[in-house]
């Protein structure tokens, strides 16, 4: 199989994503879109690690995951704060930078 | 340490007493802060009894490194015509101070902070005619802005913000132009000499002429913007309405005489060909700067506004006086600069005075003031007739230097420029007959006249208009030696007699 | 040249005493007047010691310098404070100082029920400082400094009284008037500086002969423009009858006697200069033929006695320009009739004070008449005036005026004729509306209300007039026998008598013709005012009459041509500048702040538009790295 139909895949998943946090509104699938699109290029990585026949990617990777999480611990803490202050998960509802 | 040092350090320390003083404390500050500028005035009266008339060159040199990788020197000097200028700043800070005595009162902040800010800006306005080197003047040709953004906005009446702003923005956008043209001279002076900022260095570079325009340019509107020349003045009157009599003086009589005196320290002597390029130009504009300020002094309705545009109208001559390029020119302009300290400064004074009384800046709400405050009226219209240049007082021996000097290379310059006198009688008459002449206007029966204190304080200014007035020789032979340095550089000789002998 | 230590106390002691006075205020009230009086008198005191002096010298060492300081010195620019009394400038220090010191006596008198008698002597010593340093300054430049401050004395005297709106105007037009005059003269400094590369009198006159015509009547042309203004000539006259709003002895003093005939002593003084120009002549000579015209016609028509007088001393001070148009001829003639002039037309002046002291300040002369027998004195007084002016034998006017007309005629050719002819109608018409005047006011039935009590003036005041007089009967005789006024100016003048020049008539004829004229103008007015003047001026007259009452519509004129498209530029420039030049100003502050709110519309805050503005912006650069790679 040609190596090269993972890239095609991981760029496919980036698209979705990318348009998944600009259309959704709900804060959770917008969220989840970012996981997407960081998985997305998780997979580029490991990829691009097998292509180039060493394993600098899939280090790279790693460190997307843990970053992924910490922001996941973040994101998920902002959210279900936002979510206790106004009842409500849409993104549209804390357009507070505007004034 | 050089006595120039001194004179700018001093201001400073009085400055950093007053931060130590208590804000509750007004008249504490006001005292340390006459003190200090009186302390101040001493020093520089020193300076010029140690000066030597005889020296045409830079005298109390002093030079520091400052950013050495740059080039930048802690470098002061003066010469004849940074010196009176120094002498006029250094003499009217305390006649300031003393005579706007409660103008620190009404303010945003302290009555402290007044004073502090005003003798900042004395140390500013001394080491600005005492810089030698471009970036120190640059730098302290931006900073002294903060101050009067500050004395403005806090302590004057009216739109007073929107005055400050539009005062710090048009001096910015002038600055920032001179930067350009600072930074050209700099690179410039990297590929010929090495890297320096002195403007004596800088002076002896070979600048090619379409180069040496767009330097000249940047410095130029920067100074026609500070000093203003038309159509760059419209900030003035705004300020002028907005500003306590105080910082009117100041802003006036000395911040916009940096204008004029770069115009001779940097246009003249850095870009002397670019100079002789531009001068038709500029005479127009400074003949457009004289009548037209004059007719719209003629048109004010507000007695700050007319004085502003009067100063307009003088910035013209004295503008006209430089870049006629004689010694009589450049002698009568430096000497109209401290004349027109002075008497600006008397008018401030004389209508502040009017206006706090009255409550009232429209001139129509006076009349009839010669018969209810004779000395206030007395002096209010001798600072007009030196406003009109009356032989006798000093203003008119620099107008008709100036005239007279322009004649000589412009005659049609000349000729325009004098009618300029007859709409001075005219602006100056019509105030005062408004205001002081005619019946007593209703409100104005009660108005106090001087007092002691506000007499102390306008009788040097008057002295001073009257004695140089008769014998302005002490001041054109400290200045003459520097006029000729300046034309010598810039390679003109004044025109000989037509009609020879 | 001689040198004199004492001329600098001419003008230095009543600058003093001025300056004192205003500085002192309300102490000096008590003695304010005395110390002035006295200062004025000290300085005639001087000037006749110096005139005895310079009597016994000869020749070129007949003129005094007093060197004081270096005023200005810039480059070649070189200016002196240095005075110069010689026979010329000696005439009129006497003069200003005599005349002056009798205004100071009378105006003790005239002014001692005014609050501010003090001031008013602050400015009179002014006045004589000023005017004194005009006619001893050595160069031009000193002379302007004069020149300005006898303006500046008589802005501040014409509007004493200037809590009257009107007055205070008045003093204003006069001031403005003459700053267009000094215009002229600034530029005929510059113009010779230019020139010359020196200001002062001597440097002027080693240079003409050097320099080129056209700048020599240039600097003609500028001075006579200064004249112009300083001496109320065509076309800067109007100023001068407002001028009579100031106190009597002021239009005495100033108006009349000494600081308008300033304009006769600057053309004198430059003779040099006219001397070498024709065409400056003859504008000159132009000049003051229209306005001896011009004068005397507004004369006849006005009803107020003082501004009838001072159209009198405008027409006057034409003859004496015009007769300073003529060349040497005329110089020393021009002089002599500024001399006798000073003495009778001050002695009416103060005639017409002392009526008006009588009157309550009426001025009015319709509501004058039968005043004579009431006040011997002033009508007597005033009489002997009368017959100088208008030219009897053997008073002072006669012999200066009858000079003039006779110098005019002998200008020669058609230009003979028409200056002649116009000093002979100047001086019918001269007649006519001095005439009119003193028998309006002093004979005739009464016609003032009942509650004026006219009365003779006090001692203080008589004794003035009386010797302005005297001045008037004989002063003519003694400037003229043996030529001696005219052979006294020569070496300054380079004046001859009046022999010489193409001789149009005898003058004896001369004589006849002006006698005629006399007799001619009086015969008319007596007929027309010596009975049954209206109280009130009547309407129904002629339009030259609605003309002369209007000056000739020479305010109108100002008004239309000068102040009211003035006011309209004045106001479309504030207009401009608000609008147009600070417009522009905000139009960038505007298009900033414009900018700024549109580009604040994308700032909506929504997350989504965020993130699709970053991928959008990621998008543009892979695609910009894209096409570079290319």
């Amino acid at each position: 199989m040609d190596i090269s139909n993972y890239l095609y895949l991981s760029a496919l998943l980036f698209t979705i994503g990318a348009v998944g946090v600009v259309v959704r509104r709900n804060a959770i699938v917008v969220f989840m879109c970012i996981e997407l699109m960081l998985n997305a290029a998780n997979l580029a990585f490991v990829t691009f690690s097998r292509i180039n026949g060493n394993l600098d990617g899939q280090v790279a990777s790693f460190f997307t995951m843990v970053v992924a999480a910490c922001e996941v611990v973040v994101g998920l803490a902002i959210i279900v704060t936002i979510y206790r202050s106004r009842r409500s998960a849409s993104v549209d509802d804390a357009s507070l930078l505007k004034r | 340490m050089s006595i120039v040092t001194t004179l700018e350090l001093l201001p400073l320390l009085g400055a950093l007493l007053l931060a130590v003083i208590p804000k509750q404390n007004a008249l504490l500050a006001k005292r340390v802060a006459l003190a200090t500028s009186v302390v101040v005035l001493a020093v520089a009266g020193l300076m010029a009894y140690r000066f030597d008339n005889s020296n045409p060159a830079m005298q109390f040199v002093e030079s520091r490194k400052w950013i050495a990788s740059f080039g930048v020197n802690y470098a002061v000097g003066i010469d004849g015509i940074a010196l009176v200028l120094i002498l006029m700043s250094a003499f009217l800070v305390p006649v300031v101070i003393l005579a706007g005595w409660h103008e620190s009162e009404n303010g945003k902040w302290s009555a402290k902070t007044f004073y502090i800010l005003i003798l900042t800006l004395e140390t500013m306005m001394i080491g600005v005619f005492a810089a030698t080197d471009v970036f120190l003047f640059y730098v302290i040709f931006e900073a002294m802005l903060i101050p009067v953004y500050f004395l403005i906005g806090g302590y004057g009446r009216g739109e007073r913000a929107a005055a400050a702003m539009k005062f710090l923005l048009y001096s910015l956008f002038g600055g920032l132009l001179m930067l350009a043209a600072i930074i050209g001279i700099y690179v410039i002076a990297g590929n010929q000499i090495g890297h320096t900022f002195d403007i004596a260095q800088l002076s002896t570079l070979h600048i090619d002429s379409w180069t040496q325009d767009f330097l000249f340019l940047g410095f130029f509107i920067a100074f026609a913007i500070k000093a203003p020349l038309w159509p760059f003045h419209t900030w003035l009157p705004t300020a002028a309405k907005s500003a306590t009599p105080g910082t009117s003086i100041l802003l006036l009589g000395v911040l916009d005489k940096v204008g004029t005196y770069g115009m001779i320290r940097f246009c003249i002597t850095l870009f002397p060909q670019a100079s002789k390029t531009f001068t038709p130009i500029i005479i127009v504009l400074a003949l457009i700067s004289i009548l037209y300020g004059a007719f719209l002094a003629i048109g004010q309705r507000e007695i700050n506004g007319l004085i502003a545009f009067t100063s307009i109208s003088h910035f013209g001559f004295i503008t006209l006086g430089i870049f006629a390029m004689t010694s009589q020119g450049l002698s009568g302009a430096t000497l109209y600069m401290v004349n027109h300290g002075f008497s600006t400064g008397a008018l401030f004074l004389a209508a502040g005075w009017m206006v706090s009384r009255r409550g009232s800046s429209k001139i129509e709400d006076f009349g009839g003031l010669q018969r209810v405050t004779p000395v206030l009226a007395w002096t209010f219209f001798l600072a007009g007739m030196s406003a009109l240049a009356l032989p006798g007082l000093s203003s008119f021996v620099s107008e008709f230097l100036v005239l007279v000097g322009t004649f000589t290379r412009y005659p049609v310059a000349a000729i325009v420029g004098t009618t300029g006198i007859v709409l001075a009688a005219l602006y100056v008459l019509i105030v005062v007959q408004k205001s002081l002449h005619g019946p007593t206007t209703e409100g104005n029966e009660s108005l106090k006249d001087l007092n002691l204190r506000e007499k102390i304080a306008m009788a040097p200014v008057i002295a001073i208009l009257v004695i140089f007035g008769f014998f302005p020789k002490p001041l054109l032979d400290t200045i003459n030696p520097a006029s000729q340095q300046v034309m010598s550089h810039a390679g003109v000789t004044d025109p000989a007699p037509k009609a020879g002998k | 040249m001689t040198t004199s230590s004492n001329l600098v106390y001419l003008i230095a002691l009543p600058l003093v005493s001025s300056a004192l006075l205003i500085l002192l205020g309300r102490k000096a009230d008590k003695w304010g007047h005395l110390l002035a009086t006295l200062v004025s008198a000290t300085a005639f005191g001087i000037g006749v010691m110096e005139f005895l002096a310079m009597h016994t010298r000869t020749g070129a060492a007949r003129a005094a310098t007093q060197h004081l300081f270096s005023w200005i010195s810039v480059g070649s620019f070189n200016v002196d404070a240095s005075l110069l009394l010689d026979q010329l400038s000696i005439c009129f220090v006497l003069l200003i100082t005599g005349v002056g010191t009798l205004i100071h006596i009378y105006s003790i008198a005239y002014m001692s029920h005014d609050r501010d008698r003090r001031r008013f002597f602050a400015y009179l010593n002014l006045f004589i400082a000023a005017m004194l340093l005009l006619v001893l300054g050595d160069s031009y430049l000193n002379l302007y400094v004069g020149w300005e401050g006898v303006g500046l004395a008589s802005y501040l005297l014409i509007g004493f009284w200037n809590q009257k709106p009107t007055y205070a105007t008045a003093a204003k037009k006069a001031f403005v008037a003459n700053r267009v005059g000094d215009v002229g003269l600034s530029l005929a400094i510059m113009i010779a500086f230019a020139q010359f590369g020196t200001v002062t009198f001597e440097g002027v006159k080693a240079g003409v002969p050097h320099a080129s015509g056209a700048a020599i009547t240039a600097i003609g042309a500028m001075l006579l423009l200064a004249a112009a203004g300083k001496s109320a000539q065509f076309p800067l006259q109007s100023w001068l009858g407002d001028a009579m709003a100031g106190p009597t002895p002021v239009s005495a003093l100033i108006h009349a006697a000494t600081m308008v005939t300033a304009g006769v002593y600057l053309i004198t003084r430059s003779n040099y200069i006219f001397d070498a120009s024709s065409t400056a002549r003859l504008l000159v000579v132009i000049v003051g033929g229209i306005t001896l015209i011009f004068g005397a016609l507004i004369g006849t028509a006005k009803d107020d006695i003082k501004k009838a007088l001072a159209a009198s001393t405008m027409s006057q001070i034409g003859y004496m320009i015009l007769a300073s148009g003529l060349g040497p001829v005329g110089y020393a003639i021009a002089i002599m009739h500024l001399l006798t002039h000073g003495f009778f037309k001050a002695g009416m002046f103060l005639g017409a004070g002392s009526v008006m002291h009588g009157m309550d300040d009426e001025v009015n002369m319709r509501r004058f008449g039968g005043i004579g027998k009431l006040m011997p004195i002033t009508f007597a007084t005033f009489g002997l005036g009368y017959l100088a002016i208008i030219g009897v034998p053997p008073f002072a006017g006669f012999y200066s005026k009858d000079k003039i007309i006779e110098i005019a005629f002998n200008a020669g050719g058609t230009k003979g004729w028409i200056l002649g002819g116009a000093t002979l109608l100047g001086a019918a018409i001269t007649a006519f509306y001095m005439t009119r005047l003193v028998v309006m006011t002093f004979t005739g039935s009464k016609r003032w209300d009942e509650k004026a009590h006219p009365h003779e003036s006090p001692i203080l005041m008589w004794l003035p007039m009386a010797v302005l007089a005297i001045g008037s009967v004989a002063s003519g005789f003694f400037f003229n026998s043996g030529n001696s006024l005219v052979n006294w100016l020569a070496p300054v003048l380079n004046s001859r008598g009046v022999e010489g020049g193409a001789e149009l008539m005898k003058p004896i004829v001369v004589s006849g013709l002006a006698l005629a004229a006399v007799v001619i103008g009086v015969g008319i007015a007596l007929t027309k005012y010596r009975s049954n003047v209206p109280i009130e001026a009547p309407e129904d007259v002629t339009i030259f009459t609605k003309l002369a009452r209007k000056d000739l519509l020479q305010d109108s004129f100002n008004e239309a041509v000068l102040m009211r498209p003035g006011q309209k530029l004045t106001a479309g420039l504030v207009k401009t500048d608000t609008n147009v030049i600070d417009g522009l100003v905000r139009l960038v502050g505007a298009i900033f702040i414009g900018s700024a709110t549109a580009l604040r519309r994308i700032q909506n805050g929504y997350v989504r538009s965020y993130a699709l503005i970053m991928v959008l912006g990621a998008l543009a650069l892979i695609a910009m790295i894209w096409v570079v790679t290319l």
